[in-house]
């Protein structure tokens, strides 16, 4: 089953991706927890977002364009990254889920992929 | 009446669920045979508390008063439900006089059986601690999946679904016959034990709603042993657990970093309850019927020589790890025979054994890569340990444990 982590940081965390190098804290801890999805055989894909002031949200309303500067949610976690996990059930991705960096400073959803309305939209 | 007082009379709802759920829910479901029965009469009791108490005082009592309250109404549902024929004799001791009779006020203490419901070999292992933490603890379903990182509505599904097995498996509440005994207190302390590890794994202080899991398990033990008191498997958990227990204020230094049992200082380690391990041990070594619990409570009490400023034994550690492994080669104890072996036998003779080990099983199994990036780096083979604390750190789920071995790896 395909798992997705939606991973949400705070305004903190998103200010300390800079210190990089293996040796900081926080690239250290991504590095190895990456490492880790990867040798176990479950990681699928993913990535880092930019911040959140670097997203552009548009709709039309009646027609109308609307463009605004900004992410979507007005909240104080964002949307950070995701990854795409490929484990035997939802207990297992849960497990992979309490290893991420991130659930110890920000907070971790997991939601299954839909391959059902995958198949529908692509096929 | 004023808001302190019913303040008050909440916090005496809650102390008397506290102290009384398990024994009143197992005194229930011995009498119905129905676990999920009980618990839903028992917090319907503790819900008309909470309007009935605040307004006419608070019983003399309020054991005697939940039981009775929770009794009519399990009453009330079998008569609702018209009965069958056979349970009826169940429910014959267990019609009341009147209401309020203190005949309740010295009911005897079931609980025991309820362990053994709990840990029943008809019921999936891994439900076995869930449904002792709400039994006979009375946690919630959202608290125990937190513990066993599953979502609350999973966990609240799994519960039921182990209930309706005990109430139409024909599980039945009783102690298990002599011969069955062994296995199915086994089953019991396992359970307990593994409350105990989940209470220890989140023992990072972000459980601040009563008391942690941990202590819950202890607990459990002490209700066990009060029970069973000649069993030494029994002696053995509780002494394990408590020597565990004796070294939490040590387990991290005051900026809240995470400290190895080597490194601890044994001053902070809390001597009353080493001294109460050591006697449950000794106590269960006499019985002469050794065990799994008693072995690794050993290693514990090896360890908690350092208290009275002797070192460490690690020839002793070694042998009871190998008994151990005698019993079942799990790669936690494997890991540990190799930790030990490489104080007395040297590194590389501890490397090998990790060598040996099953690459498979020890692909997510964090202590393994821990002890094998330590016994790399004191071989001097720096850059193949700085790959295993990778992993290592990669695989840790407390933050606590992530920074010290990414400040170990350097």
């Amino acid at each position: 089953m395909k798992f997705a982590m939606l991973i949400y940081e705070s305004p903190d965390a998103f200010a300390s991706r800079k210190n990089d190098g293996p040796h900081d804290p926080y690239t250290g801890a991504w590095r190895a927890y990456h490492k880790a999805l990867v040798e176990a055989g479950v990681f699928v894909g993913g990535d880092p977002l930019e911040v959140p002031e670097t997203g552009t949200t548009i709709r039309l309303k009646d027609g109308k364009r609307s463009v605004q500067d900004g992410p979507y949610a007005d909240t104080k976690e964002q949307l950070g990254g995701f990854t795409i996990l490929e484990v035997p059930s939802l207990d297992a991705a849960l497990e992979w889920a309490a290893r991420c960096p991130a659930a110890s400073y920000g907070v971790v959803e997991v939601r299954p992929l839909a391959p059902e309305t995958r198949r529908r939209i692509v096929e | 009446m004023t808001e302190s007082g019913a303040e008050k009379v909440h916090r005496t709802i809650e102390r008397v669920a506290r102290e009384s759920y398990g024994r009143l829910v197992a005194y229930l479901s011995v009498h119905t045979q129905d676990l999920a029965g009980a618990e839903d009469a028992l917090s319907e009791a503790l819900l008309k508390a909470l309007t009935v108490w605040p307004r006419d005082g608070v019983p003399q009592n309020p054991e005697a008063w939940l039981l009775t309250t929770a009794r009519n109404s399990v009453i009330d549902f079998f008569r609702h439900q018209r009965v069958v024929l056979d349970s009826e004799p169940n429910l014959m001791p267990f019609i009341p006089n009147s209401v309020g009779d203190s005949l309740e006020t010295k009911y005897p203490d079931e609980r025991l059986k309820l362990l053994f419901v709990c840990a029943h070999p008809a019921i999936d292992p891994a439900m076995h601690t869930p449904l002792m933490l709400q039994a006979v603890l009375g946690l919630d379903a959202v608290r125990i999946a937190g513990a066993f990182l599953v979502s609350p509505k999973t966990m609240g599904q799994r519960l039921v679904r182990a209930k309706t097995k005990i109430r139409n498996g024909g599980i039945r509440f009783e102690v298990p016959e002599q011969q069955q005994l062994p296995p199915r207190l086994d089953a019991v302390l396992e359970a307990i034990y593994a409350a105990f590890g989940i209470g220890w794994d989140d023992m990072t202080g972000a459980d601040q709603r009563g008391r942690g899991l941990a202590e819950e398990a202890i607990w459990l033990a002490r209700v066990l042993l009060e029970q069973m008191p000649g069993e030494a498997e029994i002696q053995g958990l509780l002494a394990l657990m408590l020597h565990c227990e004796a070294r939490r204020a040590a387990r991290r230094d005051p900026d809240g970093h995470y400290v190895p049992l080597s490194e601890q200082d044994p001053k902070l380690w809390s001597l009353p309850l080493v001294e109460e391990a050591e006697r449950y041990l000794a106590t269960a070594f006499k019985s002469g019927r050794l065990g799994r619990f008693q072995l690794e409570a050993a290693i514990q009490s090896v360890h908690a020589e350092r208290a009275h400023g002797r070192p460490v034994e690690w020839k002793a550690i070694v042998q009871f790890y190998a008994q151990l492994i005698r019993l079942s080669p799990t790669i936690g104890r494997q890991t540990g025979y190799a930790a030990a072996l490489a104080e007395t036998d040297g590194t590389e003779r501890g490397l090998e054994v990790l060598d040996s080990m099953d690459r498979d099983l020890v692909a997510a199994y964090q202590p393994y890569w821990a002890v094998r990036a330590s016994l790399l780096e004191r071989l001097g083979r720096n850059a193949e340990a700085s790959e295993a604390y990778e992993r290592a750190i990669g695989l840790a789920e407390d933050p606590a444990i992530r920074k010290f071995l990414l400040t170990r790896r350097g």
